[in-house]
């Protein structure tokens, strides 16, 4: 079960404006095992939200996926039509986003939620289906799932809800998750809570996962491999324990260094100078180069591929050596 | 010896939210006997900050820190207790409004708490011209000095809010607070919407500005790492309460209270090692009906029958070390 079931490769997403064309996604590649967490990093406008829409098959006009391919167990899903993708959706690859009341519908009751999202895809009773449901409700860890099943939205806490919208992503079985700031809006202890059930999910369930976040400490609790994205681009890629042990990129060191638990105290944080550039007017070369203390002329020109293992990879002309 | 000055102080202050009821409705109440239900936000609180010290207040969401915030700013009124500026009386202090600026707040959206309609030298300088403090001739020039203290380019007076980007509008923010010379800023979440490494350049700014006009500050956070590093002394509170108050240093490396413990425990940390995990258990209970005693004593492993009945008062530990357990 340790082969790679999904897969993206060359992915290129754009948005098309009056404005001029915002390169949100520009050829990022990376692959999933079952029973894997993969990470996404970055700040706003570094594409790992697009990459997610992306997969999912929801870029809406005026962006479309320009070049590159998305494969699912070998199947290529970004020349499957709309109907086709909804098959997938829900079924094979499921999302759970930041704001659980954007999510679930006001007017419903938990249990017609959960109902629907079996019955768009199978047939089954509903004695059946109300089972999966207090089954999915209970391995995200809800007390008395046969009455939440009853209540609305509104009537369940922040932490309660986002478990809702979980247990019914978890609800068919789907290969793949999509988890973009699922934990932002929560408490630490309820995150804490959430982050400690999905793990033992995903291992118990052999499904892959994809936790898209701006967040290092949660990923390096939770994710067996990040991606480090910076204004649509990949930095730096590699297992978890490399990334936070012995960054390469100096944008995946910078951002390490400014988190304030790795400083002292008291003391002034290391901080990234300059602003993200607009993805506007990204030209070639490596987009963090207007900000990066190690930048060279060769920045202009697009980065390499350097590797320091067979997992461990930075796209960087003046790589840190170790 | 140096004699500390306290700045701000409140003494067991408190805050009742009440829904608002019509006649009807008060009528129907009275005819049922049912209460209204109410919140107690804040239950008691007692605090005290030094000249140039940095208070942090930490809890989770419900916790009644931001209304213990507002309060202290004096956006709100206190349902019970006292509250002191530099041992004034607060009321009689925020009477006179030209005083009342001392203590100014910047908030955790710049987008909403910035008026899209104005100029940015506007929002800037119209509190300081309003309450005389530079004259409307030199109002543009004031502001431009707030900009360039919060590094931000002094020309940038006459641009709008949303041709900022969110660390900026928040640099934008705390030009605000600093244009009408405050000497207590509170800050409500004030970096929580923004990316790590704008993060880190508004907590330079905020410690640059702190150590250069030995600024006090009160930060509220549910970011323990935030608090942690730009706190001296640090409040917890659980559902209204304070449980526990102590030394930053004090409080990270021997917490007292279980919920501080536990607190302590959630957070996430960046290391190479997966913990494992001891999530706590359940969720806040809903301060409509808050559990009686010590309210954390549901969700507490050391939680006994004198727990379910008495509320704890704060308690020494050591040396400026308080908190509010009856098993610690």
């Amino acid at each position: 079960m340790s082969e790679q079931f999904f897969e993206v490769e060359g992915l290129n997403t754009w948005f098309f404006t009056r404005a001029g064309t915002f390169k949100s996604v520009r050829d990022v590649s990376f692959n999933l095992k079952r029973g894997e967490v993969l990470g996404i990093v970055g700040e706003s406008g570094s594409g790992k939200s697009v990459t997610g829409m992306s997969i999912m098959g929801q870029v809406e006009k005026p962006g479309k996926i320009v070049s590159g391919s998305i494969r699912l167990d070998g199947k290529e899903l970004t020349e499957l039509s709309f109907d086709q993708m909804r098959k997938y959706r829900g079924r094979r690859i499921a999302m759970v986003f930041q704001n659980p009341l954007m999510t679930l519908n006001p007017l419903m009751r938990v249990r017609q939620q959960m109902f629907e999202a079996i019955s768009e895809h199978e047939n089954v009773p509903a004695a059946q289906m109300r089972e999966r449901s207090i089954a999915a409700l209970k391995a995200v860890g809800i007390p008395s799932p046969e009455e939440r099943l009853e209540a609305y939205p509104h009537e369940l806490s922040g932490g309660m809800r986002q478990r809702v919208v979980i247990a019914t992503a978890l609800l068919m079985n789907p290969d793949l998750i999509i988890a973009d700031e699922p934990t932002t809006a929560l408490d630490v202890t309820i995150q804490a809570q959430i982050i400690h059930q999905m793990r033992s999910q995903i291992t118990d369930r052999g499904l892959g996962m994809i936790w898209i976040t701006h967040d290092l400490a949660t990923l390096s609790e939770l994710a067996d491999r990040i991606l480090v994205m910076y204004a649509g681009a990949m930095m730096e890629t590699g297992a978890t324990a490399e990334i936070i042990a012995m960054p390469r990129h100096p944008y995946t060191s910078k951002l390490l260094e400014s988190v304030p638990s790795n400083n002292e105290p008291g003391q002034r944080l290391k901080q990234i100078r300059g602003t993200m550039p607009s993805l506007l007017d990204l030209g070639e070369g490596c987009a963090f180069r207007s900000r990066c203390e190690r930048a060279s002329p060769a920045c202009e020109i697009s980065p390499p591929m350097r590797s320091f293992s067979s997992t461990h990879h930075a796209w960087c002309h003046h790589p840190i050596e170790g | 010896m140096q004699v500390v000055q306290t700045v701000f102080q409140a003494d067991e202050v408190s805050r009742v939210f009440e829904p608002a009821r019509g006649t009807i409705e008060k009528l129907t109440d009275r005819l049922t006997g049912k209460r209204p239900a109410i919140v107690q936000a804040v239950d008691r609180v007692s605090l005290s900050l030094a000249q140039g010290e940095t208070l942090g207040i930490v809890g989770e969401s419900g916790c009644g820190k931001s209304t213990l915030a507002r309060m202290i700013t004096g956006i709100l009124p206190v349902s019970g207790g006292t509250r002191r500026f530099r041992g004034e009386d607060y009321e009689s202090f925020l009477a006179r409004r030209r005083d009342a600026l001392k203590v100014q707040m910047v908030f955790q959206d710049p987008m909403s708490s910035l008026n899209g309609r104005l100029k940015v030298g506007e929002i800037i300088g119209e509190g300081a011209v309003v309450h005389g403090i530079v004259p409307r001739s030199r109002m543009r020039e004031h502001a431009a000095k707030m900009l360039e203290r919060v590094g931000l380019a002094a020309d940038s007076i006459d641009r709008y809010p949303h041709q900022f980007s969110g660390g900026q509008r928040q640099r934008i923010g705390i030009a605000r607070a600093l244009a009408v010379e405050p000497e207590l800023l509170v800050c409500d979440e004030a970096v929580a919407a923004l990316d790590v490494s704008v993060q880190a350049q508004i907590i330079n700014l905020l410690m640059d500005i702190r150590q250069e006009s030995g600024l006090s500050m009160i930060f509220i956070s549910h970011d323990l790492g935030l608090i942690r590093h730009l706190c001296d002394r640090v409040a917890v509170m659980y559902l209204g309460r304070v449980v526990e108050l102590a030394k930053t240093s004090e409080l990270f490396g021997n917490p007292v209270h279980p919920y501080t413990q536990m607190l302590l425990a959630g957070m996430p940390r960046i290391s190479t090692e997966r913990r494992t995990f001891m999530p706590i258990k359940g969720e806040i209970p809903s301060p409509l009906n808050p559990p009686s005693g010590c309210h954390f004593h549901p969700r507490c492993d050391r939680a006994t029958d004198h727990c379910r009945i008495s509320r704890p008062d704060l308690r020494e530990k050591g040396p400026s070390h308080l908190h509010a357990c009856l098993n610690a």
